[in-house]
C-alpha cells in the first residue's frame, strides 16, 4: 500500500512536470507566433497604406478630369449639371399592370439623354 | 572484515582455570560489538541530516533567489500589448468629409554615411554625385576622407530607384534610415488648408513629422497622438466641390486677368467650409520656402481667403441695411435720399452714377448706392453699426481651425468717427478677410444666428450660436439680395443660375496705394452670395485680385463683370455635386411688402 502511494505520487510529479513544460513551450511558441503575426499585420498595414495612397493618387480629380477629356469620344462624360436631376414622373415607367409600386420617392440623378438636334449641355 | 567470536575458546579455558564465569567474556564481547554498531548508525544518521539540510538550503535558496529577482525586476507587459503600438502610423491621415484621402504617409528612406566604415571614400563620393547631381563632389570627398566626420546626413528622402542605385554601389559606409513621409495625393488641391509638414527631430531609424501650416499645424498634437490609434482627421471639405471650385476659379482668374483669387463655400447652418480655394497656390508635397523679400501676399503660400485682409466694398451694404431693419428705422420700401454727391464735412460721398433724388431701401441694395447706405448708417448711429459688425464677427480673428486665420486680425479704424461710419457702411475703412465675409453672410442668411466657421466635419444639420438678427430681417435681406441678381437693373445679373435662386451682393473696392490714396485701376472685386434664396443652404464668396477684362468695348473691373460670372459658374458646377436639386422654374420672386410700423 505504501509503495503504491509513493509510486503514484512520483507518477503525479512526473506528469505535472511534463504538463508544465509543455504548457510553457506552447505559450512561448504562441507568443512567438503572435509576434510574427503582429509583424505581418504591420507589414500588411504598411502595404495597405501604400495602396491607399496610390488609390488616392490615381483618383486625384486632376487626373480623372484629364482621363475624362481624353476618353470623351467613347464615354461622353460631362460635369454634373442641374439638368441632370429628374423627377420620377419624367421616367417612362412600365404600365401599372406589371405591379410596380408607386412609391413616393424621387430619383436623384439619371443618365442624361440627348434630345434630338441638341448636344449635351 | 574479520568477525570476532563471542566466546573465544582460549579465553574460556583460561577463565575456567581461574575459576571465573566464562559468560562474562561473552557479555563483554557482545557489549563491545553493540557499541561499534551504534557508532556506525549514528554517523550515518548525521550524514543523512546533513544532506537533507543541504537539500533544503538549496531548495529554499533557489525559491528565495527567484523571489528576489522577481521583486527587483521591472514589471513588463506581455508581448501582446508591447507589439500593438508599433503598427500604428506615426501621423494620422486627413480625409475629406466623404473619407477621400487628403494627406497620408508613405515610408521612404533617408541616406546617411559613416566614413569610418567606408572602403573607398573617393570613389563613393564620385559615384554618389553621379546619382545625385545636386551633391557637391569636393565637399563629399573631403568629408569622406578627412577622418574627422563620423556621421553625415546626405539625403532626407530618396526614391526606391535611387535607393537601389546607392545599394548597388556596394559601399558599406552608405546606410539607409527609415523615414515616414507625408504625401498629399491631390497635389495643389486644398494646399492652403492642409499646409504642409517638415521633419523635426531626426534619428537613424525614424524622424518626427511636424506640421508647419494649415490644419497640419493646428491639429499637430492630435494627429501625432498615439492614443487615437491613427484614426483619421475628417475635414468638412468636399473633394469634388473643392476640385470643381478650384478649376472654375483658376479659369476665371486667367480669363479675368486677375493676379489672385479666392473662393469660400460654406454651409450657412453649420458653418462647415465645403471648399476654400486661394490662388495662386502651391504643391504641399514640395512646399516652397516663405519669401524673405517683397510682399508676403505675392507668395503662393499666402492664403487670400483666410489671411488676405481687404476692404470688401459694397458687400458690406447689406449689413448697414440689416442694422436699420433691426432697429426698426426702415423697411424694404422706405425711401432714402440718394442725391449724389453727398457732402460730409469736407468729404464728398459719390455714387457710381447718379441714381436720382431718392431710392427705396431695396433699390439702394439693388443698385448699390453709396449715398443711400451712408444716410442709413448715419441714421442708425455708430454704436448700432459697431454692434452689428461685432456680432457678425468682424472685430475678431475668424475662429477657424487654421493657424493662419488665428493670426489675422481685421483692420478697424483707430478712431471710429462719423466719416468712418459712413465709409464702413459701404465697405471702406474696415478691412477683413473673405472668410469673415462668408461667415457674416452665413449668419445673415441662415435665419439670423451666428455660426462658427469650421474645417472639421460636424455630424449635425444646424449649429446655432447667438442670435444676431431676427428671422424676419434675415428673410428680408435675402430677398433684397435676390433682386440684385434677378432684377434686370441689379448689379449681378450675370449671377443668375437657373434653378438655384442665387442671391448676392457685389463689391468693387479700389486698392489702397503706397501714397495713402486709392488706385483707380487696381480693385478687389468680390461677390458674396447665398443660394437658394427661398431656403438658403450655402454661401459662396468669390474675390478676384486686380481683375480687368475688355467686354462690350470697355475695360471693366467691377465685380458685376468679373467676380459674378465666375461665382455663377462655380454655383452651376458645385451645387449639383453637393446634391442640391434645382428648384423647378417658377415665377421670379417678387418682393412682398411687409409693414414695419
Amino acid at each position: 500500500m505504501r509503495v503504491f502511494l509513493y509510486l503514484s505520487c512520483l507518477g503525479l510529479v512526473v506528469f505535472v512536470a511534463y504538463w508544465a513544460y509543455t504548457e510553457n513551450y506552447t505559450t512561448q511558441a504562441s507568443s512567438r507566433r503572435v509576434d510574427n503575426l503582429h509583424q505581418q499585420i504591420a507589414q500588411e498595414r504598411e502595404a495597405l497604406s501604400v495602396l491607399n495612397a496610390e488609390w488616392a493618387y490615381l483618383n486625384r480629380p486632376d487626373r480623372l478630369r484629364d482621363l475624362v477629356e481624353m476618353n470623351f469620344d467613347s464615354l461622353g462624360l460631362v460635369p454634373l449639371a442641374a439638368q441632370h436631376f429628374a423627377e420620377l414622373e419624367d421616367i417612362p415607367l412600365p404600365p401599372a399592370a406589371l405591379g410596380i409600386p408607386n412609391l413616393p420617392v424621387s430619383v436623384k440623378s439619371v443618365t442624361p439623354v440627348a434630345e434630338e438636334g441638341k448636344d449635351f449641355p | 572484515m574479520r568477525r570476532e567470536p563471542l566466546r573465544p575458546l582460549a579465553q574460556v579455558i583460561h577463565t575456567r582455570e581461574q575459576g571465573e564465569n566464562p559468560d562474562m567474556i561473552e557479555a563483554r564481547a557482545r557489549a563491545k560489538r553493540n557499541q561499534a554498531i551504534a557508532v556506525k548508525h549514528r554517523l550515518r544518521a548525521e550524514n543523512r541530516l546533513l544532506i537533507l539540510g543541504l537539500a533544503f538550503v538549496v531548495g529554499f535558496g533557489a525559491i528565495g533567489a527567484k523571489m528576489g529577482m522577481l521583486a527587483n525586476s521591472a514589471p513588463a507587459e506581455t508581448a501582446y500589448f508591447a507589439s500593438t503600438s508599433k503598427i500604428i502610423n506615426q501621423r494620422a491621415d486627413i480625409t475629406d468629409r466623404n473619407g477621400n484621402v487628403l494627406a497620408t504617409n508613405l515610408t521612404t528612406q533617408a541616406l546617411y554615411a559613416q566614413p569610418p566604415l567606408m572602403v573607398d571614400g573617393v570613389k563613393a563620393a564620385k559615384d554618389l554625385v553621379e546619382i545625385f547631381p545636386d551633391l557637391d563632389l569636393d565637399r563629399l570627398t573631403r568629408d569622406f576622407t578627412s577622418g574627422k566626420r563620423k556621421f553625415i546626413w546626405l539625403k532626407k528622402r530618396i526614391s526606391p530607384e535611387q535607393r537601389q542605385l546607392v545599394h548597388d554601389l556596394g559601399e558599406p559606409g552608405l546606410l539607409f534610415g527609415n523615414r515616414e513621409m507625408r504625401l498629399y495625393p491631390n497635389g495643389k488641391l486644398a494646399a492652403h488648408i492642409l499646409g504642409g509638414t517638415r521633419f523635426g527631430e531626426e534619428g537613424v531609424r525614424a524622424a518626427e513629422v511636424l506640421g508647419v501650416a494649415g490644419v497640419e499645424k493646428y491639429f499637430d498634437d492630435m494627429l501625432r497622438d498615439p492614443a487615437l490609434e491613427g484614426s483619421p482627421l475628417q475635414l468638412s471639405l468636399d473633394l469634388s466641390a473643392q476640385s470643381a471650385t478650384r478649376e472654375v476659379l483658376e479659369d476665371g482668374m486667367i480669363y479675368m486677368n486677375a493676379k489672385g483669387a479666392a473662393a469660400i463655400l460654406m454651409d450657412v447652418h453649420t458653418g462647415e467650409i465645403l471648399s476654400m480655394v486661394s490662388l495662386p497656390d502651391f504643391d504641399p508635397n514640395e512646399r516652397p520656402r516663405p519669401a524673405t523679400t517683397g510682399d508676403a501676399s505675392d507668395s503662393p503660400l499666402f492664403n487670400r481667403a483666410a489671411q488676405g485682409v481687404y476692404e470688401l466694398g459694397s458687400t458690406f451694404k447689406i449689413f448697414t441695411v440689416a442694422t436699420s431693419l433691426e432697429k426698426g428705422l426702415a423697411n424694404p420700401n422706405t425711401m432714402i435720399e440718394t442725391k449724389s454727391p453727398m457732402k460730409w464735412g469736407k468729404f464728398p460721398i459719390r455714387d457710381y452714377k447718379n441714381y436720382g433724388p431718392e431710392l427705396s431701401v431695396q433699390d439702394v441694395i439693388m443698385k448699390s448706392s453709396n449715398v443711400g447706405t451712408a444716410r442709413m448708417a448715419l441714421a442708425a448711429g455708430t454704436s448700432a453699426q459697431k454692434d452689428m459688425l461685432k456680432s457678425l464677427g468682424f472685430f475678431e480673428e475668424v475662429p477657424v481651425e487654421l493657424i493662419e486665420a488665428s493670426q489675422t486680425k481685421p483692420l478697424l479704424p483707430k478712431r471710429w468717427s462719423d466719416i468712418s461710419t459712413i465709409t464702413i457702411s459701404y465697405g471702406h475703412g474696415l478691412s477683413a478677410t473673405p472668410l469673415h465675409l462668408a461667415t457674416a453672410y452665413a449668419s445673415m442668411a441662415n435665419g439670423g444666428y451666428a455660426v462658427k466657421p469650421t474645417l472639421q466635419r460636424l455630424d449635425v444639420t444646424e449649429a446655432k450660436g447667438a442670435r444676431v438678427m431676427s428671422e424676419r430681417t434675415s428673410q428680408q435681406l435675402v430677398n433684397m439680395l435676390r433682386r440684385v441678381v434677378n432684377d434686370e437693373n441689379g448689379t449681378a445679373t450675370m449671377g443668375e443660375v437657373p434653378g438655384y435662386e442665387v442671391a448676392g451682393k457685389t463689391g468693387t473696392a479700389e486698392k489702397p496705394n503706397a501714397q495713402g490714396g486709392y488706385d483707380k485701376k487696381k480693385v478687389i472685386a468680390t461677390f458674396a452670395s447665398v443660394f437658394p434664396a427661398s431656403n438658403p443652404k450655402y454661401t459662396l464668396v468669390v474675390a478676384l485680385d486686380e481683375p480687368e477684362i475688355n467686354a462690350v468695348g470697355e475695360d471693366r473691373r467691377t465685380a458685376g463683370w468679373t467676380a459674378v460670372p465666375v461665382a455663377a459658374e462655380i454655383i452651376a458646377r458645385v451645387a449639383p455635386i453637393l446634391g442640391l436639386r434645382p428648384l423647378a422654374p417658377k415665377q421670379p420672386i417678387t418682393y412682398t411688402q411687409t409693414s414695419n410700423q
